[in-house]
């Protein structure tokens, strides 16, 4: 009884004397191989040589500093609203007097974590912070041993006074302006009509 | 008294505000208010954010009133005839309203810890410009502490003299006011007295910005982290019955319970709101009820609540009850 059309017959067929010699078979395949050798190779050796990344590549975070070195963090946690993977955690500390040249404001995060086995490098933190504060870098996250490694705190997040990394390609003026751009739906959304609905 | 509200019809006792009536209709009339607070008498007609027009005074005198009227001040009329939402011209007054009382706040929502739950950022996101036209150096005072757990930082402060009128009448003793005048206008404990009074910490939950701000709870988390619930114990000066913001099994803030108007339903005292941060303390009622509009929402638990109510519901018409209540 046939159940369904895609149901198919099991072939009993009794190989030739051709086939059952299996030479012209292996020779077939051995050629196949044999023209890769002089094909352009596809892979990269990868620790000594890396693949051009784009400029906008979203890797490991760096937490920036501002021009006079200050930390651009305030701790205000819309990265760890906006992460859908719920991979960034923060404590917030008050900045004391004396350390305004550590921290740009007034508050700033104490700790700051990232889970780097959470993070599915989105770039929503980086998209919700007001301050300019986090970016995405075109470096990779390292491989570790332990699960715990890849917690990044921010003696690995925060950028080294003495090694900035640019971001000025991520960050170019066209973004800043277009980020408040007024019809952008987010600048114009409770402007006045919506209000009828009454919403809130 | 008949009166009409962007065209919907509502009967209202004498002696009613109009803004009274537009909260008896419901949310989507009712205008915002940044300085009226129905618990504070004489509160309301500082800030102008809950300006209507009136294009029908009553019905003895069909004439509109010539300019917008505060509604949180102005009673109702027979027959009175008010635009709020409809009108475009109040929604153009409203966004110079708001342009007028962001003159001198500073825009610190990151750092602020009201953010999340501040009357002031949801008025200007509904009804705000969203760019500043303001090019000038705004006004900035240091940080006072008003007894060692609260903060007041004037630099916040919209003047809407809620927290004065507190002071006024839910303490006994009036030790802070607002001194000097127009643009000079800060809040003083004349000469940094200590509010030393058992209910002083009310002042922190009817600021509508980040003004008074709790010390206990300073730069510990953003609100949205926090999962408010209602919770009770017995106090002998209060009511008890208090919201609880819990970071995990820590009780990160108190602060009294809030209706939909934002407003406190009843006021606690400093014992209950600084002095009981075990969660052990606590009688949790179950989860607050929290605007699906609001970040605390965040959390993806505001729906528990009905959640519960709903289960119970189904259980009810399939005819079997929960296990803990079966006879």
């Amino acid at each position: 009884m046939q159940l369904t059309n895609r149901s198919k017959v099991v072939s009993n067929k009794v190989q030739t004397a051709m086939e059952q010699l299996y030479l012209p078979g292996i020779i077939k395949g051995m050629l196949i191989t044999g023209s890769h050798l002089f094909k352009r190779r596809v892979t990269v050796k990868y620790p000594e040589e890396t693949r051009p990344r784009a400029a906008v590549y979203r890797g490991w975070h760096v937490l920036k500093r501002d021009e006079n070195g200050a930390e651009r963090c305030t701790s205000c946690g819309l990265c760890a609203v906006a992460c859908p993977a719920e991979a960034i955690t923060m404590e917030s500390a008050e900045r004391k007097k004396g350390e305004e040249s550590l921290y740009r404001e007034e508050k700033y995060a104490k700790t700051y974590e990232i889970n780097m086995l959470r993070c599915i490098f989105c770039g929503l933190c980086e998209e919700a912070c007001p301050k300019e504060a986090i970016f995405l870098t075109d470096r990779l996250v390292d491989t570790e041993y332990e699960r715990e490694d890849f917690i990044y705190g921010k003696s690995k997040l925060t950028e080294k006074i003495d090694k900035r990394i640019d971001v000025s390609k991520r960050q170019t003026l066209e973004v800043a302006e277009f980020k408040k751009l007024p019809g952008l739906k987010h600048n114009t959304l409770w402007e006045g009509k919506s209000l009828k609905k009454g919403k809130h | 008294m008949k009166v009409t509200i962007d065209g919907i019809e509502i009967d209202v006792p004498k002696g009613t505000t109009i803004l009274q009536a537009a909260r008896m209709i419901g949310p989507e009339v009712a205008p915002p208010a940044m300085c009226y607070y129905t618990k504070l008498k004489t509160s309301g007609g500082y800030c102008r954010t809950c300006i209507v027009k009136v294009t029908q005074g009553s019905t003895a005198n069909p004439n509109p009133m010539p300019k917008p009227v505060a509604s949180c001040r102005t009673e109702v009329m027979d027959g009175m005839v008010v635009e709020n939402n409809t009108s475009p011209e109040i929604i153009e007054a409203r966004k110079g309203v708001v342009e007028f009382l962001l003159i001198n706040h500073p825009l610190d929502c990151p750092i602020c810890d009201q953010a999340g739950e501040c009357k002031l950022q949801d008025l200007g996101f509904q009804n705000g410009s969203s760019k500043t036209r303001y090019e000038f150096k705004r006004r900035e005072f240091e940080e006072i502490d008003i007894g060692d757990k609260i903060k007041l930082h004037m630099t916040r402060c919209i003047l809407c003299y809620r927290c004065v009128k507190t002071a006024d009448q839910i303490t006994n003793d009036r030790v802070h006011g607002v001194i000097a005048r127009g643009d000079e206008s800060e809040i003083s404990t004349y000469i940094e007295n200590i509010i030393d009074n058992d209910f002083s910490g009310n002042v922190i939950d009817v600021c509508p910005v980040g003004a008074l701000t709790d010390k206990t709870f300073r730069f510990k988390q953003r609100v949205w982290f926090t999962k408010p619930v209602d919770a009770k114990r017995d106090c002998k000066t209060c009511c008890g019955k208090t919201r609880v913001w819990l970071k995990g099994e820590e009780v990160v803030r108190v602060t009294a319970r809030k209706d939909q108007w934002d407003e406190v339903e009843e006021f606690i005292c400093n014992a209950c709101r600084f002095d009981h941060k075990k969660k052990s303390d606590w009688v949790i009622e179950g989860p607050s009820p929290i605007h699906r509009n609001s970040v605390i929402s965040q959390n993806h638990y505001e729906h528990l609540n009905e959640l519960k109510v709903q289960i119970m519901k189904q259980q009810k018409a399939l005819g079997f009850m929960p296990i803990d209540k079966q006879p």
